[in-house]
């Protein structure tokens, strides 16, 4: 607040001065105060990147996040410019950036500057904190007019929080995003908007103009940085993100009661026990009042996201963690954004011009041949681009995958562990328990009864035990993934991190696919410890959610000796695992199969 | 030399002055907390409209505790169909009380009795000098839905001049002063709108989308509290709820067939009562009445819609003289009229 008056104090003083024509003569403190907002601005635009099309076409703005050059924009901006893209710092240097992840829905997208280490980065607020009437300013590159990458300054006020933007098109939506006066204008796209203070608040991306032409008049948009947050990972996973659904619809039936009005039956909403005509009370911490609310709120996550949800029926309220399906069929998702990428940001003045139908009997040459060219990628980006579809950048996703899992097979001296495995241990109340693989068939033994699953035909009905979900198939799978590797498991992918666990703790998502079943493998981002395995084995059908702790040494391999497989709202078992042998401790035993 | 001297000694020592003034005052009230109260005393307004560049919502501000709302005379208004949103996002059906044509301001009533609702006080008046800095609340662009708060722009008051402006090709009737902003104060669905002051104080009520007459850019701009304030007063007085219609009415009442006016078509719930054409010879005419008059007062009691005029001259006698007020280019102009005649004079 003391910076508010200060800044107010501080433009009377400018102001009468200039009124008057009399000589300045401001307190010290009011010109602490400037240089300290001159410093702020100063830090904002050493990060503040120009994005240009790498034949000079188009481009807009960006913001450094990270000192290895990951830097954030709007997916407007990078659609038209392909893998590559020139980007400005205020260093005067131009560098090359590669695209790493895109965020279609969310209009966000993740690039890279090469070559460098130390590239200066903006410091990440909080948006949630941002109020109506805070001061901010945006950096960019208006209307392209950074020639020597110096970025635009323009200071405003936040007008609105929490405020949700139609979908233009078929994909953009603005979710839970801040209102400001501060100009954005075309180029200020994925820029930042920064707090008084210089934290990076938000990304502009969008605006209200209607019959007032295509320039600012007062009402921007950026897209909160905390849902950015939310997506940060997933982006760094070289892929096409998508965002979060419901599984089920909502009305406003009076003010502050938002009831569900239609739900599907395969949804995980429905699983966890919500019904048609339930009350929705509370959604990811949010009070929720009317059905814009849960839409606000809903649209700043990504697919796969885990949020509490609470709500009401009959005067009995309930708890629930739902996980959240996506908005999007993958390959519909790929295809609209391919139909967008084909259009550019700012389209060319005048009209496209046309291939001439009739091209062989016309004297004139083929109007595509006279057209530049894209370049070709410059060197950096090609040794860091690779063209997969449905990723951005496979690359990443590669890269990703190799460091998880190579580092947790290192790490834990997993090599060689065969497909025989024999574990056997102690239930709670000190009865036994054993399971026992093959490469081709599984069982369990528990005092209630021997269980078997084969892995020889389709997956989907040897999810025994009963009442695991499938513990058997998920551990096979595993052990598929250390026996064959990434290259041979079948399709793999890095997804980015997940929230698990009561306390939402952020995983890195690892995911296997093969015979039509979903394997993830869930690490400690700290030091890559694998803690969790999921067997999803199909859309409408609660996982076998496996934890793991107590790392212990077996035959000289770090593994875990405690595990709590969980299978919907219902904990299966805890296991204390006391003994586990494999193919790589007894050479010669085939052991295992009965 | 020795004048200019004392002279930015003073200026020097009111600079300090009010640097202390905008600490101990601000101190008091954090901005937020001034712009969150101010947004509790703006409402949404959504009606007629819907149509390319026809924006189907307006704002409007509280003006009592009783729930009278002022807002912009406009099209969003014309419809049975009128909602007042408030800021906690109740919705609310309006009573429609009356217009002041001259500024294009209407009065509105929500349909409450038993609640004390925030409010801006027009009697206690606030004004604003050029360079001052002030706050624009509003529903510009509908961007806030439900129980959303209004937007809030800022800026500074940058000229106090008289608003020469268009609508389309046409010159605004309002032409006294009104403070012109640097905020884009006045998108779409901002008329109706406060401007505050960084006390939160209600300087003036922002106005309809206009253009420059000189420069064709579009103002941003409200009109002062100090030009409207009496006018309000005068509706709110207006819509006495003692007044009743007069329980027998004459036998032979006046009708416009007898004083020679025909009005425009009553197509809409609130149509302006406008002249369409006037009788050669008749009684309206000798009175000096002329195609596309808006009528605004009939004896005294202020009409807002052709059907209100109707209503209003079957309260007099066909003999009655009446005086008429009417609206032209932007004057009020006022006429005496009887049927019978003779004597109707300017």
């Amino acid at each position: 607040m003391i910076r508010i008056l200060t800044h107010l104090g501080f433009f009377c003083v400018a102001l009468q001065s200039v009124a008057t024509g009399a000589p300045t003569n401001p307190a010290p403190e009011l010109l602490a105060i400037e240089q300290e907002r001159v410093g702020v601005i100063a830090k904002a635009s050493a990060a503040t990147v120009a994005i240009f099309e790498s034949s000079g076409q188009g481009g807009g703005s960006g913001v450094l996040i990270s000192p290895d050059g990951f830097a954030l924009t709007n997916f407007h901006v990078v659609a038209p410019c392909g893998a590559a893209m020139k980007c400005g710092l205020n260093d005067g240097q131009l560098y090359d950036a590669v695209v790493v992840g895109v965020d279609p829905v969310g209009d966000v997208a993740l690039i890279q500057l090469l070559g460098r280490e130390d590239f200066p980065v903006a410091e990440l607020g909080d948006s949630d904190q941002v109020k109506v009437g805070d001061w901010a300013f945006t950096a960019g590159n208006p209307f392209l007019l950074a020639d020597k990458f110096h970025p635009s300054i323009s200071w405003g006020m936040i007008s609105g929080v929490h405020r949700y933007q139609y979908p233009a098109g078929t994909l953009l939506e603005y979710a839970d995003c801040l209102q400001t006066d501060a100009a954005i204008n075309p180029g200020n796209s994925g820029g930042a908007l920064f707090d008084a203070e210089g934290r990076l608040i938000g990304i502009n991306g969008r605006g209200s103009f209607e019959k007032r032409g295509r320039v600012n008049v007062g009402v921007g948009y950026a897209i909160s940085i905390n849902q950015i947050k939310r997506f940060v990972t997933h982006l760094k996973s070289g892929r096409i993100v998508d965002h979060a659904s419901l599984g089920f619809t909502v009305s406003t039936e009076e003010l502050g009661r938002v009831v569900v009005d239609d739900i599907l039956e395969d949804c995980d909403a429905y699983r966890r026990g919500l019904r048609y005509n339930d009350q929705i009370v509370r959604f990811a911490g949010r009070e929720i009042r009317t059905a814009n609310a849960l839409k606000t709120a809903l649209g700043t996550y990504p697919r796969d996201w885990i949020v509490p949800l609470v709500f009401r029926r009959d005067g009995k309220t309930y708890s629930v963690q739902l996980r959240l399906p996506g908005l999007h069929d993958p390959a519909q998702l790929v295809d609209l954004i391919q139909q967008q990428a084909e259009q550019p940001s700012e389209p060319p003045e005048g009209k496209p011009p046309k291939p001439d139908e009739n091209e062989d009997e016309s004297p004139l040459p083929n109007i595509r041949d006279l057209m530049p060219d894209k370049p070709d990628l410059p060197l950096a980006v090609q040794s860091r681009y690779e063209e997969v579809r449905g990723y951005a950048n496979y690359w990443y996703n590669q890269q990703r995958q190799k460091q998880l899992w190579e580092s947790y097979l290192g790490k834990n001296a997993l090599e060689k562990m065969g497909t025989n495995w024999q574990l056997a241990g102690a239930l709670p109340d000190d009865d036994r328990f054993e399971i026992r693989l093959t490469g081709t068939q599984g069982e369990m033994r528990m005092p209630t009864g021997k269980t078997g699953a084969l892995f020889t035909g389709g997956f989907d009905s040897q999810l025994s035990p009963p009442g695991s979900g499938g513990l058997l198939l998920a551990v096979h799978l595993w052990q598929r993934m250390i026996d064959k590797g990434l290259q041979q498991f079948g399709e793999v992918y890095y997804l980015g991190q997940l929230p698990s666990g009561p306390e939402g703790e952020l995983l890195d998502c690892l995911v296997g696919i093969h015979g039509g079943v979903e394997i993830r493998f869930m690490f400690l981002p700290d030091d890559g410890d694998l803690v969790g395995l999921e067997l999803i084995p199909a859309d409408d059908s609660d996982p076998c959610e496996i934890r793991f702790a107590d790392f212990s040494e077996f035959s000289g391999r770090r593994l875990p000796a405690r595990w709590q497989v969980k299978y919907g709202d219902k904990i299966f078992a805890e296991l204390s695992v006391d003994s586990w042998q494999t193919d790589g401790d007894h050479p010669l035993q085939e052991g295992g199969t009965n | 030399m020795i004048l200019p001297k004392k002279l930015t000694t003073l200026l020097a020592t009111l600079v300090v002055m009010s640097v202390v003034d905008m600490f101990s005052c601000a101190a008091e009230t954090p901005l937020s907390d001034v712009i969150r109260s101010a947004q509790t005393k703006v409402v949404k307004i959504f009606g007629a409209g819907g149509l390319k560049q026809l924006e189907a919502y307006q704002t409007g501000i509280l003006i009592s505790p009783s729930g009278h709302v002022l807002t912009a005379r406009s099209y969003v208004l014309d419809t049975d169909d009128l909602a007042i949103v408030l800021d906690d996002g109740r919705s609310f059906k309006p009573e429609y009380l009356g217009s002041d044509p001259i500024r294009e301001l209407a009065l509105l009533k929500l349909p409450i009795e038993d609640e004390s609702f925030p409010h801006f006080d027009l009697q206690n008046q606030a004004t604003a000098q050029v360079g001052d800095r002030v706050l624009a609340l509003s529903n510009l662009y509908g961007i806030a839905t439900g129980d959303e708060p209004v937007s809030v722009l800022q800026g500074a008051i940058t000229a106090i001049a008289p608003l020469d402006a268009r609508r389309g090709a046409f010159a605004t009737v309002y032409r006294d002063n009104v403070y012109v902003v640097d905020a884009y104060a006045n998108n779409p669905g901002a008329a109706g709108g406060a401007l505050v002051d960084w006390q939160g104080r209600l300087l003036g009520l922002l106005g309809k989308e206009v253009k420059s007459r000189v420069t064709g850019t579009w103002l941003n701009y409200a009109l002062p509290t100090a030009s409207f304030s009496s006018s309000v007063n005068e509706l709110l007085a207006g819509h006495d709820t003692t007044w009743e219609p007069p329980s027998q009415l004459p036998e032979q009442s006046l009708t416009t067939e007898r004083l020679g006016m025909r009005l425009v078509p009553d197509v809409l719930p609130i149509t302006p009562p406008y002249l369409d054409a006037v009788r050669t010879g008749s009684p309206a005419e000798k009175a000096g009445l002329r195609a596309d008059d808006l009528i605004v007062f009939v004896g005294g009691r202020q009409i807002a819609s052709c059907r209100a005029l109707l209503e209003e001259l079957t309260y007099h006698d066909e003999r009655e003289e009446i005086e008429v007020s009417l609206l032209r280019d932007g004057e009020l102009v006022v006429v005496t009229l009887q049927a019978e005649g003779e004597h109707a004079e300017e």
